[in-house]
């Protein structure tokens, strides 16, 4: 029972390491990418290698990971952030998917027994869940400080105004390529940091773990906590990785399998879109929103007649 | 020339396959055409489809081994399995979607996703994880033609999709109904004044794409066989079609199901690269396409308004 709690906890970290990534490009820059799954393997195939093909030390993949992640999202933005609404999550979704195949056909089998991460002589071993936890919190920790600055600086205020309206923030001097490309490539290479910490903690990779389904549900823990707030974000991996091990914190995973916590996990999703579709502790925008905008058609209307 | 043969089987091959994505694509291009929404949940349609056309044919087969009730049985199996996917389409959309109708354009997308997570693993805990076969209702020897070898279950593919797209083809473009659902598409509030009940177009649109993704289900269990997630890569695919063809267009959805088809099945020998690249394939296809002409093939290039 307690051991599945930290289990949560773990991976409530790594996740939400994600989810703040997808937050920076979804909930502050308002571009819908669903290939998160993909950073993230780059991130744990990276670590993977320097580790264990290479033999250097884990505190050196870590950088290197978000680098690359980070790369990778930056030649993956440049052509495709052209593209708007569902087509760039079209698009976003069939390069997570091509990251996911390439890795499964270059090394089907993943890569076994990486050796752990080690500070100042101190190796952190999965079973010691409690020391593991201290590690990856205090990373979501900076990556939360860290975000939150961005977001509150003139750069954060600059992506705002492309999501809110891409061709205001044009007119207002805003480079919105920039801002965009800059969004998804800091989303990505935090994407690769969380890879890089599932790898320390699993000390295994297998291609067969970064499904559509891991980008679709990072982009539901944010959705969920309410796009554009950290605290949020943060809130809905909890949730979300709290239903997918509800029937193993209860015992029960004998009698409830795996699937019926991913039923729930549907009808969450289902219910929360119709009841409070901006999330537990989003804004509540869209009140005021719809009466902008319903203004601003009337407007409208009144122009085109 | 044993080339030559072998490009004809991959293109035989590749259009089978093509039909199939083709029947998928047109739901999500029908639905995307009137409501401008991904349908997540229809490749998981597909995937009801095919279970519930498994149990009703085995259920109607019973022990009997006559040739002509088998196939009768078939067909039967295929009906009941559209009506039931049709009935299961309009009800997901009455509850999930309809209430979404207005909101953000992100919040009907993220229900899809979830309706598609129920549907999946609601299949994978109630019909269990392991895969089955789906019997074919005839002998399945192929047919040699000049070294090409072309079995029945291809041949009842093309024909049965063929006979659906042409359908649906002449309803869309000649029925009262299906005036209305062209209407719609192009532009809601004008539709709704002209008298049309666009709360039942868009219902029938859903039991429309979801009979087409039954069809599409059982043919393609024919060679990939009946399980949970069957529909999910599928479904994806079909998704691509629908968007090289131009999404939102029903002709396009044909078009694109069958390049992609063909795409897939000829692209991996040609290039040299091993088969299990093939989705690599797609996904590529379709980033090419959305770089180079967004709308896609048959898309109308509709300029953004400010």
């Amino acid at each position: 029972m307690l051991n599945f709690f930290q289990l949560i906890i773990i991976y409530a970290g790594i996740y939400a390491l994600m989810a703040i990534g997808q937050n920076c490009i979804t909930g502050n820059t308002g571009m819908l990418s669903l290939c998160h799954a993909g950073f993230y393997c780059i991130g744990s195939y990276v670590t993977a290698i320097i580790c264990k093909t290479m033999g250097l030390p884990f505190w050196f993949s870590l950088p290197v990971a978000a680098v690359a992640a980070g790369l990778v999202g930056f030649l993956i933005g440049v052509p495709t952030l052209r593209l708007k609404g569902d087509y760039l999550c079209i698009a976003t979704l069939g390069l997570g998917e091509i990251i996911r195949n390439i890795a499964t056909n270059v090394n089907p089998v993943g890569i076994n027994s990486v050796p752990r991460a080690a500070l100042f002589g101190y190796q952190f071993s999965s079973r010691n869940k409690l020391t593991f936890i201290l590690l990856i919190w205090f990373f979501v920790m900076i990556a939360y400080v860290l975000f939150r600055q961005l977001a509150h600086s003139r750069i954060g205020r600059a992506m705002i105004a492309v999501r809110e309206d891409e061709v205001a923030a044009q007119s207002n001097g805003i480079n919105v390529t920039k801002y965009k490309i800059g969004a998804f490539t800091l989303g990505a290479a935090i994407g690769g940091v969380a890879g890089c910490f599932a790898t320390a903690y699993t000390l295994t990779v297998s291609p067969g773990s970064y499904t559509f389904m891991v980008s679709v549900m990072v982009l539901c823990m944010v959705v969920l906590g309410g796009m554009g707030n950290l605290k949020g974000v943060i809130l809905g991996a909890f949730i979300i990785e709290f239903i997918s091990y509800f029937p193993q914190l209860v015992g029960l995973s004998s009698v409830i399998p795996a699937q019926a916590s991913q039923v729930l996990y549907g009808l969450v999703l289902v219910i929360m879109m119709i009841c409070r579709p901006q999330g537990i502790l989003g804004r509540d925008r869209y009140r005021y929103g719809s009466q902008v905008k319903k203004g601003a058609r009337k407007a409208a209307g009144a122009k085109e007649a | 020339m044993d080339t030559l043969v072998q490009y004809l089987q991959y293109l035989v091959n590749g259009l089978t396959l093509g039909a199939i994505y083709a029947l998928i694509a047109l739901g999500y291009t029908m639905v995307y055409g009137i409501l401008k929404f991904i349908n997540f949940a229809h490749g998981d349609i597909l995937m009801i489809g095919a279970y519930t056309g498994l149990f009703t044919y085995t259920a109607l087969l019973g022990e009997s081994t006559n040739a002509a009730w088998m196939l009768i049985a078939f067909f039967i199996a295929m009906l009941v399995s559209m009506a039931f996917c049709a009935l299961l389409g309009m009800f997901i959309e009455r509850v999930a979607y309809k209430p979404l109708r207005n909101a953000n354009r992100l919040a009907p997308l993220l229900s899809a996703i979830g309706v598609s997570f129920i549907l999946s693993n609601g299949a994978a805990w109630l019909f269990g994880a392991q895969s089955r076969r789906f019997p074919y209702p005839f002998d399945d020897t192929p047919i040699m033609l000049g070294g090409i070898s072309i079995t029945p279950h291809q041949i009842l593919t093309v024909v049965v999709s063929v006979i659906m797209m042409v359908v649906l083809t002449l309803f869309v473009n000649r029925s009262r109904m299906g005036k209305a659902m062209r209407a719609t598409s192009l532009d809601q509030a004008t539709s709704e004044l002209m008298g049309i009940d666009v709360n039942r177009i868009i219902s029938m649109t859903f039991a429309i794409g979801s009979a087409l993704a039954a069809v599409g289900g059982i043919l393609s269990a024919f060679d990939f066989r009946v399980y949970a997630s069957m529909g999910t890569m599928t479904g994806l695919k079909a998704f691509v079609a629908a968007v090289i063809g131009g999404i939102g267009n029903i002709q396009g959805a044909m078009l694109g199901g069958v390049i992609l088809g063909v795409l897939e099945s000829i692209g991996a020998p040609l290039l040299h690269i091993p088969s299990a690249l093939k989705d690599t394939i797609a996904f590529a296809v379709l980033i090419v396409i959305l770089l180079v002409k967004p709308d896609g093939i048959l898309g109308k290039n509709e300029r953004e308004k400010v």
